[in-house]
């Protein structure tokens, strides 16, 4: 049986990329979020994942406001990045696993979720920042991937308890998958930052505190807020923690946080790392 | 008010933040199509080789106009304008969110990055 071998949760800020390409890692305002990575690779060096299940909302690249889906599942045999208007290098490819991708969808939908599936989706920042910070020497990536996206851009967007259960539905496809794999749930963005309107520049440390402090423990504590009063505590922007609550809950019931690293600012945002395994 | 004191009350409107929803979405429709097509370099070179008639071919509405032209960031987002797809077009000015962020402000840069400083 496939195995959930931890979950692994970072901001992805656009920035960040442009510090990989300069190799400004340990440049003074750069090293304090870099600092939190040798401890990920080791950890993933040791538990060495092949698939990856992630988290993440597409920044305008594969998805335009012509069609916004609230959840979208990736099932394509491979995922490209590509321009996406700001300077940052194309990142490499990822392999697609379309056969787990649609044994999810099938259980998401009858488990009463309606997700949007996608055979062809590009990827952004938001996954390839990720996955550089995660293994930043590889040729190819080791994982393949299924991709899962929420929409954090244009409200409505679904609730924190909504995405929470859709983690766990995940978790719950993945127990009744017959491979062997050895799965890492990736979560992507945050925490709290805002770019946008007067409040440009908001960052809530009491409140990233409060998300990272429940994570492993008690999710549902952070499901309590509607988008709302997330997108006051959080700013515009900081609602990715959708993503993060989502990856959560597929991690599956108990977990405990084996990593951390919080870091004030990288660009607008408030930068965070956060490793858990199941308990 | 210093940007702590911009929680506002629970169920109140939020101090500076503009919800992205339907409405917004509907009226902004133009300028981030605009926007997103920036994710191709032949369009940036097209929109800075003639902006206006780059503008008029995604009919942009006379405020979005006029909030590009002025590059008043708050009046992009108030004409609908997302800050993702905004973002592109301040990359073809050579501009970060952080910049984006002073502009909105009217903070200079570096009292803008002392904002988010302040904040640690």
């Amino acid at each position: 049986m496939a195995e959930i071998v931890g979950a692994y949760f970072t901001s992805h800020v656009p920035a960040i990329g442009g510090a990989i390409a300069r190799g400004d890692q340990g440049d003074p305002y750069w090293k304090p979020f870099f600092d939190g990575f040798p401890k990920v690779r080791e950890w993933l060096n040791e538990v060495k994942p092949d698939v990856a299940i992630t988290f993440s909302n597409d920044h305008g690249l594969n998805f335009f406001l012509d069609k916004m889906p609230t959840f979208a599942v990736g099932a394509a045999e491979q995922y490209t990045n590509a321009d996406e208007g700001w300077g940052l290098p194309t990142y490499k490819p990822m392999q697609g696993f379309p056969e787990l991708s649609w044994h999810i969808i099938n259980n998401l939908v009858e488990d009463e979720f309606d997700p949007v599936s996608c055979q062809e989706m590009l990827v952004d920042h938001a996954l390839s920042i990720p996955f550089e910070l995660a293994w930043p020497d590889a040729d190819a990536w080791p994982v393949r991937v299924v991709p899962i996206g929420i929409n954090t851009v244009q409200h409505p967007l679904p609730s924190a308890k909504r995405c929470l259960a859709l983690g766990r539905s995940v978790h719950k496809a993945v127990t009744s998958w017959q491979g062997n794999e050895r799965i890492v749930v990736i979560g992507t963005g945050g925490l709290s930052h805002q770019l946008d309107g007067e409040r440009a520049g908001f960052i809530n440390k009491d409140y990233d505190a409060f998300c990272m402090d429940s994570l492993a423990s008690d999710p549902d504590a952070m499901t309590r807020d509607s988008i709302h009063e997330i997108v006051r505590l959080a700013g515009t922007q900081g609602v990715e923690i959708l993503n993060w609550i989502a990856a959560r809950g597929a991690l599956g019931p108990a977990a405990r946080e084996i990593h951390r690293n919080y870091h004030i600012p990288i660009s607008n945002t408030a930068a965070a790392t956060m490793v858990l395994e199941a308990a | 008010m210093t940007i702590a004191g911009m929680t506002g009350e629970a169920g109140q409107p939020i101090p500076g933040t503009h919800l992205f929803d339907g409405d917004a979405a509907k009226k902004g429709y133009a300028i981030n199509a605009m926007c997103f097509s920036f994710n191709h370099d032949e369009n940036r070179k097209a929109f800075l080789e003639d902006e206006a008639a780059y503008c008029a071919k995604f009919n942009l509405t006379p405020d979005q106009l006029e909030a590009v032209a002025n590059r008043d960031v708050l009046g992009m987002i108030a004409a609908g304008g997302n800050i993702y797809y905004l973002a592109k077009l301040a990359g073809i000015f050579g501009l970060n969110v952080q910049d984006v962020g002073a502009l909105q402000t009217g903070l200079s840069l570096d009292e803008f990055k002392q904002r988010l400083l302040d904040q640690a």
